[in-house]
């Protein structure tokens, strides 16, 4: 076999994907054709390389050179100058800001840097369509090991030492729960992951699957082995039609290999995985929801009092874990509980995969450890805010979290603080919000996507959530009341003592947050009827500073209500009663001229 | 497909690093053709060719080749520069695909450097 002197690790997650990856990797192939290349130089398509923000992104390997967004354009010349002459081309590089120099090397790049790679190890770095490729980066040792020199109760305590907790959202101590399953003795028992990803903004379980799909199967197959099950779902949304389509393949891979199926590497375990389709309800993530989903009855949540390790699915005994635990949990068997443990802080250990995305520079999938401050994620991974914009507030935990301040940016991440201050770890979805962000409209969003989601089950989460939603919405358009707020915070309290299920009883999260650090919007646009932000259209004009209009008439000519009129080369005026505010003209206006109230 | 034993996967390993390698950026050896315009029209495609079918016929996992652009001395290419782990580089001018193999045979895997082939020791600064 002739040997490829240069890998183009180019990015197939997702994000790349729809910006255009599979055009460029087809233009790729053409032009190193072309010039003869195309048995010096391969073309890898890889999984989420993280950086969505610049995507297309491209890393040519051995020089770890990172090339950001991509167009076909680019191509003939970047073959020619890099990959033939030798000539990295410095304008496809990613640069931090106009005053600073290219950055030519990925591991060099801040947004990098600073991360740390457990869950997300092999991003980049395999063909997650080659099986072969993952096992060369280590992949199904740890269940070799697990299988072949360890006990169920030596897994169980390694996981337990490590202090890994659920990164599905609660947190629960992942070894306690596979302990409680390992208990109970029954011929049947099951492995649930919970790849049913809803929150607003999270990406990461379908990064990892679109990345790395073993190192889930593996972590299936090592909890079958330690609660001694034989037979695993995964529950996945249609919706990621990409993460189905390797997964499946993955688990064919690892059948034909005997890493899953009868008799694995020989030593007579037996695990099968299943793949179940969910139709992508935001209940369906719900673990008793889940469950009845794949019992083929309706997806609502039911009592928990007996734990489903106990009695789960099909009332056997049944462990439900999220995605990215089950890939973190090979690397605990491979390396060790106290290396695991040394990572992160007194109650978290280890490291967390976040969404980072909204008003922040470099959007994407960070993996970093637990301890890390917001402001470290924010403003040294993520590169600040937008447009230089000030931060006000990140959105953590999804729907079920809230908006932290910028008075605790400072805060160090982990699960028990998170939730201190009214937010919660969630999933690991992060939202960057800035002066322009309105918080009660905010909250009006948060509620009315947990308005269409509740399954409709407890009459306080049905009715509860919507009559917030419904007062949150007068708020909005200037029909807000005294007392509201008080209502609000009565009604949050109603919906979560009066939900079964945890979707229900952290309903109320995003208004008791914004109303605990944001009360002064409330109240503005309660007493005042103003939307500081100049979100709320009931509550905002817009006007033309006869000042700074110098009768470009670009707003005259992009203005859908032809609302904007004047003298040939004088200021124009906006006519209110046309308005619909719909802030075109001050999105065009070069000049500054359009001023919000 | 065989089934697999847990030994396999060492060999599943070992036959992809061949592959794989060049990904982690680090090698034993690392060596760089000039390939600027200059570097192309003396022939520097052929040389790279012939590193290339040096270290594929070897098959070890542990050699980098990566191309450069024009190192300011066109009268002297096709050249190349050739780096083991923890030493200086060395730069060779002049190259034929014979001196190629030999540079390949003594200095890659001999770790002895071929005085006769080389212009000197060390290396312009990189990007």
């Amino acid at each position: 076999m002739k040997k490829s002197r240069m890998h183009l690790m180019l990015c197939a997650g997702t994000g790349c994907v729809s910006n255009g990856s599979f055009r460029i990797k087809a233009d790729l192939e053409q032009e190193l054709g072309k010039h003869e290349l195309q048995d010096e130089i391969a073309v890898v398509m890889t999984g989420c390389n993280g950086f969505c923000a610049q995507g297309p992104v491209m890393v040519v390997q051995p020089d770890n050179i990172f090339y950001q967004l991509l167009s076909e354009k680019d191509i003939p010349h970047l073959v020619e100058e890099h990959f033939l002459k030798g000539r990295p081309v410095k304008r496809l590089m990613y640069t931090p800001s106009l005053e600073k120099a290219p950055v030519p090397k990925m591991s060099e790049i801040d947004f990098f840097e600073k991360q740390r790679l457990i869950a997300l190890r092999n991003r980049g770095m395999i063909d997650p369509e080659k099986i072969e490729e993952a096992i060369a980066r280590g992949g199904y040792r740890a269940l070799a090991r697990a299988l072949t020199s360890m006990t169920s109760q030596e897994i169980i305590q390694t996981v337990k030492d490590s202090g890994l907790r659920g990164r599905g959202g609660a947190g629960f101590p992942t070894g306690r729960k596979w302990e409680s399953a390992a208990s109970h003795h029954s011929k049947e028992k099951y492995i649930i992951c919970n790849a049913d990803e809803g929150d607003p903004g999270a990406f990461m379980d379908r990064s990892i699957i679109e990345s790395d799909p073993h190192s889930v199967l593996e972590g299936m197959a090592i909890a079958g082995k330690a609660v001694g099950a034989g037979q695993g779902y995964i529950y996945i949304r249609t919706e990621y039609p990409l993460a189905l389509q390797r997964l499946n393949l993955a688990i064919k891979q690892a059948m034909e290999y005997g890493l899953l199926g009868h008799d694995i590497l020989g030593t007579g375990f037996d695990f099968d995985i299943s793949v179940f389709r969910g139709a992508g309800a935001f209940v369906c993530g719900e673990s008793s929801a889940l469950r009845a989903s794949i019992q083929g009855d309706p997806p609502e949540p039911f009592s928990k009092q007996v734990h489903a390790t106990e009695k789960g699915l099909w009332e056997k005994p049944t462990v439900l874990n999220n995605v990215e635990t089950l890939a973190i949990v090979p690397e605990i068997i491979k390396r060790g509980a106290g290396w695991f443990s040394q990572i992160g802080t007194e109650t978290s250990k280890g490291t967390k995969v976040f969404a980072l995305v909204g008003k922040v520079r470099n959007t994407g999938l960070v993996e970093v450890p637990m301890g890390i401050t917001l402001r470290e994620i924010i403003f040294d991974i993520g590169g600040g805010m937008e447009n230089g914009k000030a931060f006000k507030a990140v959105q953590t935990g999804g729907p079920s979290g809230g908006c932290i301040p910028a008075s605790l940016l400072d805060l160090p991440i982990d699960y028990e603080r998170l939730t201190e201050v009214g937010s919660m770890m969630g999933s690991g979805g992060m939202i960057v919000m800035d002066e322009d962000n309105c918080m009660v409209d905010v909250a009006r969003y948060f509620l009315e996507f947990l308005r269409s989601e509740s399954c409709g089950k407890c009459t306080a989460c049905r009715e509860g959530v919507d009559a917030m939603y419904r007062i949150v919405t007068d708020i909005c358009d200037g029909k807000g009341n005294q007392g509201d707020i008080q209502l609000l915070e009565e009604l949050s309290q109603a919906v979560k003592d009066g939900s079964l299920c945890q979707l229900g009883a952290t309903a109320s999260n995003p208004v008791l947050s914004t109303l605990r650090y944001f009360k002064d919007e409330y109240e503005t646009h309660i007493n005042e009827q103003r939307c500081p932000a100049g979100v709320c259209r009931a509550l905002i004009t817009y006007t033309i500073d006869a000042e700074k209009c110098n009768a470009c008439l670009l707003c005259v000519k992009n203005c859908p209500q032809q609302a904007i009129s004047g003298e040939k080369g004088k200021p124009q005026t906006i006519d209110q009663e046309k308005c619909i505010k719909c802030g075109v003209c001050r999105d065009v206006c070069r000049s500054e001229a359009v001023t919000v109230q | 497909m065989a089934k697999l034993r847990p030994e396999d996967l060492d060999k599943i390993t070992e036959r992809m690093k061949k592959v794989m390698s060049l990904r982690e950026g680090s090698g034993r050896a690392k060596i760089t053709i000039h390939m600027g315009t200059c570097g192309i029209s003396a022939g520097a495609r052929k040389i790279m060719s012939a590193v290339i079918e040096c270290v594929s016929e070897l098959d070890t996992g542990d050699i980098i080749i990566t191309s450069s652009g024009c190192a300011g001395l066109c009268s002297k290419e096709p050249m190349m520069t050739v780096e083991l782990e923890g030493q200086a580089p060395v730069k060779y001018i002049d190259l034929t695909e014979e001196k190629v193999n030999k540079i390949f045979t003594e200095h890659v895997m001999g770790g002895k450097i071929v005085a006769d082939y080389a212009l000197a020791i060390g290396s312009e600064q990189a990007l």
